[in-house]
């Protein structure tokens, strides 16, 4: 199924949704990576959050004379926030996590707790990703932080495609390929040993 | 003589416009792919196209930028082309722009300008002539941090060399953004294995060592591979890997050195080649 969810997304809305979907979400969507999630989890968010879409990402930006352009934005390894994630959720609400990689027990359980679901966007696609940015409407501890660090607040129009990687219902794609993966690897050991 | 202003093009042309070698594989990797699977490869391939036509950054991870340069012994402008390299890094920044990706490993900081020390990262390679050919390879993080080296005991022969490959490879998972192509370098000692395993990349994708044996274990190590199920951004498929390149040296009799370099699929590089003249030609 394929579908485009616009910001705020109720926990209904993610509730919804299954692992294997094709989503794009429209509205607002933020950047935070290992150490934003760090500070806002220490300090409180800068910006109201619920119902928002989550972005691990460390963009390529510009200042130009309108404000500031994103030129690419794709995802970055979300493993890495694993530490902050499901903490990350329960206080701020976020009901899409737009990442790569997939993210671990904790933050699955988090997602069933709350209501929200990771999705997969294809790593690398930072010209794609910057397409459906519309404009940036705040940036915060860019100072502080640098450039990838920041928290980069966007208006996105159909952004995508993201897969549903990991939902609400407790699945995860990734634990169920690494299943699929490791029974095609004893063959291919087999093989290799024959 | 001032080569900077060339090679900025071409480092800009690297962070823009994937190879064509690179695109066909990704074309036919789609093809064959559903789900899931041709849903990255799509996404993939419109992000070229947009890249491409908007001369934006293929991908936001714009790499570490690293040249291999082949140098004629009788190349007559050694230092105005050892000055240029890391100007063309400073140029191609701010031009494109690329991602600020040097950072100090005991300050933090980071120039802002992908310079730093012994970065660009610089490999000479001296051969016959007059003329100087610089490879340009921007690598990024998330593919270059699935790198490896294991020194195997020689025992386990070719049979061991496949297994640890495939091993890793698959171990990786989506982490290197798969399709990946994955350079092997096998032999010489624990650092020339992976310095080969680098310069197999520079190879068009696809294209056979020479040596028939080698030929037969990239061949082999790539089927291997894409049975394995990981896919493209490791959410399942035929395509884990677009093609193994492989290169060796003469080893140790003790030692069977295994270099594993991982490239993602956004295989950015471009060429160089300075004529004794002065002449530049951006590949």
């Amino acid at each position: 199924m394929e579908r485009v969810l616009t910001t705020p997304i109720s926990e209904k809305e993610a509730r919804a949704l299954n692992a294997g979907d094709v989503i794009y979400v429209s509205g607002t969507m933020f950047t935070a990576r290992d150490e934003a999630h760090r500070m806002m989890l220490e300090r409180g968010s800068p910006l109201p959050v619920e119902g928002l879409a989550l972005f691990h990402c460390g963009p390529v930006a510009r200042e130009a004379d309108e404000g500031w352009e994103i030129v690419a934005a794709g995802p970055t390894t979300s493993a890495r926030m694993e530490l902050f994630e499901a903490d990350f959720l329960r206080r701020f609400k976020t009901r899409v996590i737009v990442g790569k990689g997939g993210m671990g027990e904790r933050t699955l359980a988090a997602l069933g707790e709350m209501g929200a679901v990771y999705t997969h966007f294809t790593g690398g696609a930072g010209a794609l990703a910057a397409k459906a940015v519309k404009r940036v409407t705040a940036v915060h501890w860019l100072e502080e932080l640098g450039m990838p660090e920041a928290i980069w607040v966007m208006e996105v129009e159909k952004f995508g495609p993201l897969v549903v990687t990991m939902d609400s219902h407790g699945k995860s794609l990734y634990k169920d390929l690494s299943v699929t993966v490791g029974k095609n690897m004893d063959a291919i050991r087999a093989r290799i040993r024959a | 003589m001032n080569f900077a202003h060339e090679l900025a093009t071409a480092i800009a042309n690297a962070a823009t416009i994937l190879p064509q070698d690179v695109v066909q594989a990704l074309e036919v990797a789609r093809d064959r792919e559903e789900g899931p699977a041709r849903v990255q490869l799509d996404a993939i391939l419109e992000d070229v196209t947009i890249a491409r036509e908007g001369k934006v950054p293929i991908c936001q991870d714009t790499g570490t930028i690293t040249f291999f340069v082949k140098l004629g012994t009788k190349f007559p402008h050694l230092p105005a082309l050892v000055r240029a390299l890391p100007e063309a890094a400073r140029m191609a920044t701010k031009a494109v722009p690329l991602r600020p990706n040097t950072v100090h490993p005991f300050t933090g900081k980071n120039p802002g300008d992908n310079t730093g020390r012994l970065i660009p990262a610089l490999t000479w390679e001296m051969v016959d002539g007059d003329r100087a050919e610089v490879h340009i390879l921007p690598k990024g993080g998330g593919s270059e941090n699935c790198c490896a080296l294991r020194m195997l005991p020689p025992g386990v022969g070719l049979r061991g060399v496949k297994e640890v490959v495939v091993e890793h490879i698959v171990q990786c998972g989506g982490l290197p953004c798969p399709p990946t192509i994955v350079g092997v370098g096998i032999g010489g000692g624990a650092d020339l294995a992976l310095k080969l395993g680098k310069m197999a990349l520079l190879r068009p994708v696809g294209q056979r060592h020479p040596e028939p044996e080698v030929a037969a274990l990239e061949a082999e190590l790539e089927e291997l591979i894409n049975a394995s199920g990981v896919g493209p951004m490791g959410l399942g498929g035929k395509t884990t890997v677009l093609a193994v390149h492989t290169e060796y040296a003469h080893r140790h009799p003790a030692s069977l050195p295994v270099g594993i370099v991982v490239q993602c699929w956004a295989h950015r590089r471009a060429t160089v080649r300075i004529q004794a003249d002065g002449r530049v030609e951006v590949v």
